[in-house]
């Protein structure tokens, strides 16, 4: 079941547009960033919500890179590694991030907790190397800066406890 | 989030027209926006007719930022008066073409300043909803225009009567979910009416048949945050900013191998090699100048000696490239021309849409062909093979991606056919010793 | 051609082309007899400019343009033959073969394959990619359907077929870039009419037949276009068949009423032919059972016991039930046996529309003109559905409704008891009534007055659909087995009154029905809709004939059956039918006869009661003629022998030959031309029929009223049931919906 500040959010995203269906991307995306990924229920709750069959919210799905079917770790590290960056360093970011976390490509920590992705330009070229934390910036990054980073985040994982439901 | 140094180490060659509120406190909220000349160009276009605003954008010699550098009042005089159904405006706010990053300055410090400009064009072209379609990276950007949105519908600027004119305009932001080809503006339509982001097939063009089958105007959101400035100096003014033809400043996005790379406004056709070298810094390390992307990765690459140039479309499409979306990377001699066309060809090749087979088939291709190459597997006939690759997708795909992909490649096997004869000698890449080299 | 003012006039390759406004570059340059080679454009479906196979060259215009999606203007000057457009298909060709794999030698589409074609005539068959293909295993989309995603063109075809033409939009594209494939709408598997025209229009092997998929090369194959015998709508199907096998069906050459359409019993459900419980030896009852006997025997035995029982009891203790499958050539003939060899009336069939009341209301109002054609529901800009189901009755109709409305935006109207597929998506104005009362929504249309409780939204609703009615012109009416008897002759004289050529339709189930109801296949009708009371009707078949046919009017079905029950009557032939299940009769009843034949091809309930069972040749076994429901005659063409079996044809002539008439036709074409000379309305040119067209007849006679309504009920099977052959097809069995409740959507 989706919660009702979810539903509620669904609601008025719809509301935006003359045509429903309009809305499906903005859906799959809060949905994906309440539930974790594009779970079966939210393909279904979206479609029904726009009124399309569910395939239509499937095509969809598998167009936006964005968008994920499986479950993926809390904090999703998301390494550019596109022009400006790779001029920079961004695929030592890359590797160093490989290595630190035991993972690669699109692959997540047994504990559940770090995902990593190389990913295409994300905008911050100017601040290369950078990458985006879920949808936070980290730029001008050094391997040094990185470890800080992930302890950083370990940290405040370990803060928030866990099995408090956030 | 990061702080505006990042984008802006400053220098005193700028000219800030829309960046002049950048780094101003609080600079995103309509309090401080007001304080300085924010929603005057509004108050004066009311004043205007219709026909007068789109003239006065024409006349400032205004030409599209996100890339095509089509002229905007006249984009705007296409959408047809006469039209009983409703009309959009939107804002291309999907800012993926690689080296580019001007547009996340212009919402993070100035979403008034955009949001102005879009009523505006909203009441040049007889529309009365508008969307701000933002990839869906920039989610804390759209977090930002969602409350600056909030605060205008609450002042006045937006919604019913605005100020008294009679004049209605809604306005909504849209978020993308990573796909670059939801920048072209027909799929980004389509992706805007929950569809997979395919380009649809031009003519018809989406100032006649745009969103939801309605006259539609689709502009960058550096294009439309500087119609405020153009209506409140005028359009004499500002066009005399730049060259001829070549309106204003615009934001250029210098990266790479750069000292101080940063988003800087500058005028229209300053020259590149001031850019990098005083506006810039020079390069890192004292490096010398092995090339130059002049405007985000899909332009031709320029060599070290071609950098003598005013940086205005017309004079780089002149040289056989392009001023693009105006991202400048500066690339130093220590960099392997092989590798940088196979990271190109990789962007194109996952951001493909996949609709039409030379695209989806060649960047794929020459993806592979490329990497094959480039780690030592290549073969004499590779390079003429690529190159006739190339060729056979410029012109010939649906949407401008294709080209994207093709031109660059073109540039390198020409300008950089030794580094690639260099790999074939050695069977292995020249470079590898340098970090950016190795594969 | 002079040039007139509805036409654009331009020059490809040097030749001058005149065509309509509107007209598509790639449909212009066909035209002139220009090919311009595409694989994405397909006629009748939606642009896509993917393929860009269709690039050509147009003068003033800086890049090349794609034929498919330009559309001409007057006085464009268009190249298809230049080097740079000849490059560009090479080039094309080249990008398609990247990640094709060229595995021809064992593709299902080898030598019927457009990109073997289309490299075969432009070349580009080097290739220069040296990289490893992309690999993807072959997927299971249904029973029916298969997917290879590597050989995968991306033309979007059977998207669009399935979503334009067929309503069911079962496909959708996943991933995208070179990752882009068609992915099925239920979890990686298809919930649709499983009706397999994504497979026909693939233009490369990507989709496979889940029936015909490696077993065999198409150019081992003989072709033979006959009729499907599943629904009444007629549609033409080749029979692709090796060694007496059929091996898949599909219209190949687009011909015939239903041009590229087929439903999953045209396509796929003709299996039954083949299956392992078809009789393959007459069976004669000795004590309680059935042994094989030899055909001498079991005709014999046969003629004799009927002999017997008539020199008994007289032909009054005779009946014959003929069949809704059975071609009108054997119809024919089979009451020509009942009433000119056994002589008598008690003949009929399980009646599914009421063709009868249709021809005798259209004649008495002067208007036997007024029949429509599959063509004419295509081309109508108005329809009036009332009842049925075509998406599951009549599939053809259905997709001639839809594509009335998606191609010429015609106006459909629905009167049903049930949200019907079309009245949810296809219908201007949906009138929903109780059950059976479909009948006083017409009184009520026609007479006005009130009527509140009959439809929701009450009269203001029958009254809105009048209105709309009369504002339409050219309407045609398609009604099924709702409306019989007198209702029919209402709804007749109310249609007539709107504006325009109102034409009709009924609809009937199964291959025959409507030939079985025009061959007189009826106990008070001769064929071609003559009263068996008139006189003279009588006598011009008694001289035709040579013999004398009984005045008295016959038994109907039902009446033959509580006769048997009654023990009047005592022996009873039944050829292609089998009323134990169609009437629900208990076992007891059929034990009251002295003698029961059936005719079958498998072992049906009432076959198991027979004292002989004779097994006939199925559909694809024989040649002759079928009627559709919109009363075109064609014919249906032998494809194939089975061992053991005859056909009705010969089994007619012989019991006649043994009961001491002398009939000569040496085949079915002989009894053809008999129809053709003496059955009025089916004066058809023999030379279209053997052409294979589809030829309309127009009824005209005064057959009597429908004495009992309860003799017209439709079968209603569904999209994957046919009666009695359907349990015997693998593939209709075979499919996930199948097991779905009847009236399903997809
Ligand atoms: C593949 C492709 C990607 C594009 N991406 C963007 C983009 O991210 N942002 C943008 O403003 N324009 C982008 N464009 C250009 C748009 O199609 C369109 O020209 C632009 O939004 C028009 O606005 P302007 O006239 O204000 O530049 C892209 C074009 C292509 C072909
Ligand atoms: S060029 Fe073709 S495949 Fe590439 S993005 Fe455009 S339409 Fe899609
Ligand atoms: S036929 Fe024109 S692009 Fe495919």
């Amino acid at each position: 079941m989706l919660s009702e500040s979810l539903k509620a959010k669904f609601e008025e995203i719809i509301a935006r547009y003359p045509l429903k269906r309009s809305a499906i991307v903005p859906l799959l995306m809060f949905g994906q960033d309440e539930i974790g990924y594009v779970s079966d229920e939210l393909i279904e709750e979206v479609a029904r919500a726009v009124g399309v069959p569910a395939i239509e919210v499937i095509e969809d799905v598998g167009y936006y890179s964005m968008l994920h079917r499986q479950p993926i770790g809390k904090y999703n590290l998301q390494v550019c590694t596109n022009v400006s960056c790779m001029l920079r360093g961004g695929e030592a970011i890359f590797a160093h991030c490989s290595k630190r976390l035991g993972i690669g490509h699109k692959q997540t920590t047994p504990d559940g907790l770090f995902s990593l992705e190389e990913v295409e330009c994300i905008g911050a070229c100017c601040g290369a190397p950078a990458m985006q934390v879920n949808y936070d910036y980290y730029e001008n990054l050094t391997p040094a800066k990185v470890d800080q980073l992930i302890d950083q985040l370990r940290e405040a994982h370990r803060n928030l406890g866990s099995g408090t439901g956030e | 989030m990061p702080d505006y140094q990042s984008y802006a180490q400053g220098s005193p060659l700028e000219v800030k027209v829309i960046s002049k509120r950048f780094g101003l406190p609080n600079s995103a909220s309509i309090d401080v926006f007001l304080a300085h000349e924010g929603y005057q160009a509004l108050v004066k276009a009311l004043k205007m007719t219709p026909e007068e605003v789109i003239n006065e954008v024409k006349n400032s010699g205004l030409r599209g930022r996100g890339g095509a550098g089509f002229n905007t009042g006249m984009k705007w005089s296409f959408v047809p008066r006469q039209s009983p159904k409703p009309k959009y405006v939107v804002c291309n706010a999907d800012e993926s073409e690689p080296a580019t990053c001007k547009d996340r300055p212009l919402m993070e410090y100035d979403p008034h300043q955009l949001i102005e400009g879009i009523i505006i064009a909203g009441y040049a072209i007889g529309s009365h909803q508008g969307y701000i379609y933002i990839r869906g990276e920039y989610r804390y950007l759209m977090e930002i225009l969602d409350r600056a949105i909030a605060e205008a519908y609450q002042r006045g600027y937006l919604g019913k009567n605005i100020l008294g004119s009679g004049f209605d305009f809604d306005l909504a932001t849209h978020t993308g979910a990573g796909a670059y080809e939801c920048g072209e503006e027909t799929a980004l339509l389509n992706s805007l009416e929950g569809l997979r982001g395919y380009p649809r097939v031009k003519p018809p063009f989406p100032a006649v048949v745009g969103l939801y089958g309605c006259p539609t105007v689709v502009n960058n959101v550096e294009t439309l945050s500087n119609v405020p400035a153009i209506l409140l100096m005028g359009a004499e003014a500002y066009a005399k900013l730049g060259t001829p033809k070549n309106g204003g400043t615009r934001l250029f996005c210098l990266s790479g191998h750069i000292n101080r790379p940063g988003v800087y406004e500058l005028p229209m056709g300053f020259p590149l090699r001031r850019m990098i070298e005083e506006v810039g810094g020079g390069l890192r390390g004292g490096k010398k100048l092995k090339a130059v992307i002049p405007g985000g990765s899909s332009c031709p690459v320029l060599s070290a000696d071609q950098i003598d140039v005013p940086m205005d479309f017309d004079s780089l499409a002149k040289i056989g490239s392009m001023l693009g979306s105006g991202g400048v990377v500066v690339i130093d001699e220590d960099t392997c021309m092989v590798k940088l066309a196979w990271r190109i060809m990789k962007f194109y090749a996952h951001e493909s849409c996949g609709w039409c087979i030379p695209c989806r088939e060649g960047t794929a291709w020459l993806q592979a062909l490329l990497a094959r190459f480039h780690s030592g597997g290549g073969l004499p006939q590779d390079p003429d093979t690529a190159l006739d690759a190339s060729y056979n997708m410029l012109g010939k795909t649906l949407c401008p991606l294709g080209d994207a992909a093709a031109l660059p490649m073109i540039s390198i096997l020409k300008k950089f056919h030794h580094e690639f004869e260099e790999h074939l000698k050695l069977g292995k890449c020249p470079f590898e010793k340098n970090g950016t080299g190795a594969f | 051609m002079a040039e007139t003012r509805s036409s654009v006039s331009l020059t490809i390759d040097g030749k001058t082309v005149h065509v309509p406004p509107g007209t598509l570059l790639i449909e212009a340059a066909k035209q002139a007899g220009i090919e311009v080679p595409s694989f994405c454009y397909y006629p009748g479906l939606s642009l896509q400019g993917a393929c860009r196979m269709c690039l050509v060259s147009i003068e003033k215009m800086p890049k090349m343009q794609t034929a498919c999606t330009t559309v001409v203007t007057n006085g464009m000057v268009v190249r298809t033959d230049t080097d740079e457009v000849k490059n560009a298909r090479k080039a094309m060709l080249e990008f398609v073969l990247t990640n094709h794999p060229l595995d021809c030698p064992v593709c299902d589409k080898g030598g019927e394959c457009e990109l073997q074609d289309m490299v075969f005539r432009y070349g580009a068959a080097e290739t220069r990619f040296l990289e490893p293909k992309l690999h993807e295993e072959e997927r299971k989309f249904s029973s029916l359907v298969y997917y290879d995603r590597p050989r995968c063109i991306l033309c979007y075809r059977c998207i669009r077929v399935c979503d334009e033409g067929m309503d069911v939009n079962a496909y959708g594209i996943g991933f995208r870039g070179v990752h882009s494939e068609i992915i099925p709408n239920r979890d990686g598997r298809l919930e649709c009419e499983e009706c397999g025209a994504c497979i026909d229009i693939c233009p490369v092997g990507a989709l496979t037949s889940g029936t015909y998929r490696y077993k065999t090369r198409p150019w081992e194959l003989t072709y033979t276009g006959t009729i499907c015998n599943h629904c009444g709508d007629g549609c033409k199907t080749t029979l692709s068949v090796r060694n007496n096998q059929i091996i898949r069906a599909n219209n190949r050459d687009h011909s015939g009423v239903n041009g590229e359409f087929l439903c999953v019993k045209g396509r796929f459900g003709w299996d039954f032919v083949h299956h392992d419980q078809r009789l393959a030896s007459p069976l004669i009852r000795q004590n309680a059972s059935q042994h094989p006997a030899t055909w001498e025997q079991a005709l014999e035995m046969t003629a004799e016991r009927l002999q017997a029982i008539l020199t008994e009891r007289g032909p009054n203790a005779v009946a014959v039930i003929g069949s809704n499958r059975t071609t009108n050539e054997e119809s024919y003939l089979l009451q020509r046996f009942a009433r000119a060899v056994l002589g008598t009336n008690h003949i009929d069939h399980h009646r599914t529309a009421d063709f009868s009341s249709l021809v005798r209301a259209l004649t008495e109002a002067g208007a036997a003109d007024r029949y429509a054609t599959m063509e004419d529901i295509f081309r109508a800009s108005s329809i009036l559905l009332i009842g049925n189901d075509p998406t599951h009755q009549h599939p053809l109709v259905a997709y001639q409704i839809r594509q009335a409305v998606r191609q010429h935006s015609a106006s459909l109207y629905v009167i049903n008891s049930a949200a019907i597929k079309l009245a949810l998506r296809q219908a201007k104005l949906f009138l929903k009534v109780p059950p059976r009362r479909e009948v006083d929504v017409i009184r009520v249309l026609a007479g006005g007055g009130e009527a509140p409780d009959l439809a929701e939204g009450g009269s203001q609703a029958i009254t809105a659909l009048r209105d709309r009615l009369r504002q339409e012109t050219d309407t045609v009416i398609i009604f099924g087995d709702e409306i019989r008897g007198g209702g029919v002759a209402e709804l007749v004289r109310w249609g007539l009154s709107l504006p325009g050529r109102t034409r009709f339709v009924a609809l009937g189930d199964y291959a025959n029905s409507r030939g079985a109801a025009d061959m007189g296949l009826l106990p008070a009708t001769l064929p071609g809709y003559q009263p068996l009371a008139d006189a003279a009707a009588r006598s011009r078949y008694e001289s035709a004939w040579g013999a004398s046919i009984p005045a008295e009017p016959g038994k109907d079905l039902r009446s033959i059956l509580s006769a048997i029950d009654a023990g009047s009557l005592k022996a009873l032939l039944v050829f292609g039918s089998n009323p134990l299940k169609t009437f629900r009769l208990d076992q007891s009843v059929l034990s009251k006869l002295s003698f029961l034949m059936v005719a079958e091809l498998f072992p049906t309930e009432t076959a198991a009661m027979a004292d002989v069972v004779l097994p006939a040749a199925s559909f694809a076994e024989k040649s002759g003629t079928v009627t559709n429901t919109c009363g075109q005659v064609q014919a249906l063409k032998k494809t194939m022998r089975r061992a053991g079996t005859r056909s009705d044809f010969e089994i007619i002539c012989a019991l006649a030959r043994l009961m001491g008439a002398n009939w000569r036709y040496r085949s079915a074409e002989d009894v053809l031309r008999e129809i053709i000379a003496h059955v009025p309305g089916y004066a058809v040119p023999l030379p279209s029929l053997l052409v294979g067209r589809a030829v309309a007849t127009q009824p005209r006679g005064l057959p009597p009223l429908l004495e009992d309504s309860n003799l017209v009920f439709s079968s209603r099977d569904s999209l994957f049931t046919s009666g009695t052959v359907s349990r015997y097809s693998w593939a209709l069995n075979s499919v996930d919906e199948a097991k779905r409740p009847y009236g399903h959507i997809f």
